[in-house]
């Protein structure tokens, strides 16, 4: 009896190590190409707004600057690491983990292709909201933490950034869930491909521009970036942050994008599927790979992050709220409304 | 085993954290020990099958209140805020009442009785998902309660609303 059992004990602890490992393998996979796509998503940024003011972009290291992201990163790693004296240590080491956490854990619920993902859950979407919230205690601590005015600014108009923006991105994608009838990201992406015009952009088109406005304020991008608006607080939060930590500002920065690029790619562009019509017309495309259809979503909302920091000036913050708390709210509630109505008649 | 030794750990840690809270001198570490809190609150509640209400739980209290916490911390003056003593001088009285409220607790934890099984079972909740039968249950049977939450809620939001602005009115 007691021989049987511990047979059964060591193959499940064979089959836990390697669902384990093949957990790690995915994590380390997603962080990998995550990383490297941040990298690049700074050296796009660089050109496509140098093209859009006449001017080259960087063009000096490798290729076309090809390696300019790699230079950068070496550079930013071996800078001295700077603190203020009285800043408060703890925290002011904390801050930009939290930050950088925040955002890299949002990655475990993103399914980039059919069944490409590290953490199926059924609460996917609740738990990037979670985690979006958790990122603004980064960057509050970190104006905080730093004992400077220009940081502590910063801090204080992104804590109240983040909080108003984020009601108004919550309720833009209860619409969404409302027609997929779930939280769970794959499964909404499924919904998408039953619906005959392939993506809820289409129906849910008042929900997408309160997602769109509300994500370019969650991510402090143009012309929502008060919070670090360069010619009246240095830099705003991170004025004090120099090296690495810096860089971990940074990076948590363009991974925030590339996630929101992504909500937006799953929950109303139709993920890794194209809509049915199209490959009706045209066979041949279901030969393409899901995650072809998915990175070609994500690099089209990037591309429009930058085409709006190179075209739009940045607002007033009492515009900033009145954008938010007096347009962007009570359109999604209505569009809430809206979608519930016709999901009743229809 | 393992169940009781995650129980286990949460709720040690839950302790540590509240004691960690409130002994803090500093009122910003204080809410970074009471976010690590909430944290632990949500594995608990991820423990009992409640996906819904762990990520509510971050959301509203880690997302929101505690960020307004904060937002109220920071606008104090904490240097002054160090010195001033943190317990009042009348904690024996309160150490008492605690200390009586243990014993009544303690004595009365031999003649609980678990409630009988309903319907809603994990092997229910799992395949329904959580989020559904906790939506299709505060909706239907609970919707009265609901609505007189959501009410007391409003009168909240009107209160603070109406001293906001009187107060701007008399300058």
């Amino acid at each position: 009896m007691s021989g049987t059992f511990e047979v059964i004990t060591a193959t499940d602890a064979l089959n836990l190590l390697m669902r384990i490992g093949i957990i790690l393998l995915k994590i380390a996979v997603v962080l990998g190409i995550t990383l490297l796509h941040v990298a690049y998503a700074t050296y796009w940024e660089r050109k496509v707004i140098g093209h859009m003011q006449v001017r080259l972009g960087p063009i000096e290291v490798g290729w076309h600057g090809f390696l300019q992201p790699i230079a950068d990163g070496v550079k930013l790693f071996f800078k001295e690491d700077i603190i203020p004296a009285n800043a408060d240590k703890p925290l002011f080491y904390l801050a930009p983990v939290i930050f950088m956490v925040s955002a890299l854990t949002s990655l475990s619920v993103l399914p980039f292709f059919d069944g490409f993902v590290i953490a199926d859950i059924n609460i996917g979407l609740l738990f990037l909201f979670a985690m979006s919230s958790l990122g603004a205690y980064g960057i509050i601590l970190s104006g905080w933490a730093s004992n400077s005015k220009y940081s502590f600014l910063g801090g204080l108009r992104s804590a109240s950034q983040v909080i108003s923006y984020e009601i108004a991105m919550g309720l833009s994608l209860v619409g969404v869930m409302m027609m997929a009838g779930s939280l769970n990201l794959s499964d909404i992406v499924r919904a998408q491909h039953q619906y005959p015009a392939g993506m809820f952009a289409i129906p849910q088109f008042l929900g997408f521009f309160v997602f769109i406005v509300a994500a370019f304020a969650e991510t402090n991008r143009l012309p929502f970036d008060l919070p670090e608006a360069e010619s009246e607080l240095v830099a705003g939060y991170f004025t004090e942050y120099s090296g690495f930590r810096f860089a971990l500002f940074f990076l948590g920065e363009y991974t925030a994008m590339l996630i929101m690029s992504s909500i937006a790619a799953l929950c109303f562009l139709g993920g890794w599927t194209i809509p049915k019509f199209i490959t009706d017309a045209m066979p041949l495309l279901l030969n393409v790979p899901g995650i072809v259809w998915f990175l070609i979503k994500v690099y089209a909302f990037m591309f429009f992050y930058y085409w709006v920091r190179a075209t739009l000036p940045r607002y007033r913050y009492d515009q900033l709220m009145a954008i938010g708390w007096k347009i962007l709210i009570p359109l999604a509630l209505f569009n809430i409304a809206l979608t519930g109505l016709i999901k009743i008649w229809v | 085993m393992l169940s009781e030794l995650f129980f286990g750990y949460f709720a040690a840690v839950i302790i540590l954290l509240s004691v960690l809270v409130i002994t803090r001198r500093n009122p910003v570490h204080s809410v970074m020990w009471m976010l690590l809190f909430f944290f632990h609150i949500a594995g608990l509640y991820l423990f009992l099958n409640a996906e819904f209400i762990a990520a509510i739980q971050i959301i509203v209290y880690a997302g929101a209140i505690l960020v307004l916490f904060l937002f109220v911390l920071l606008l104090l003056n904490l240097r002054e805020e160090l010195k001033v003593k943190r317990f009042i001088g009348t904690w024996p009285a309160g150490l008492f009442v605690t200390a009586a409220l243990l014993v009544i607790v303690l004595s009365v934890v031999k003649s609980f009785v678990p409630g009988p099984a309903g319907k809603y079972s994990i092997e229910f909740i799992k395949q329904e998902t959580h989020t559904k039968a906790l939506g299709k249950l505060l909706y239907t049977d609970y919707l009265f309660p609901f609505e007189i939450a959501s009410i007391v809620l409003l009168v909240a939001i009107i209160g603070a609303i109406v001293l906001a602005k009187r107060k701007t009115r008399s300058k």
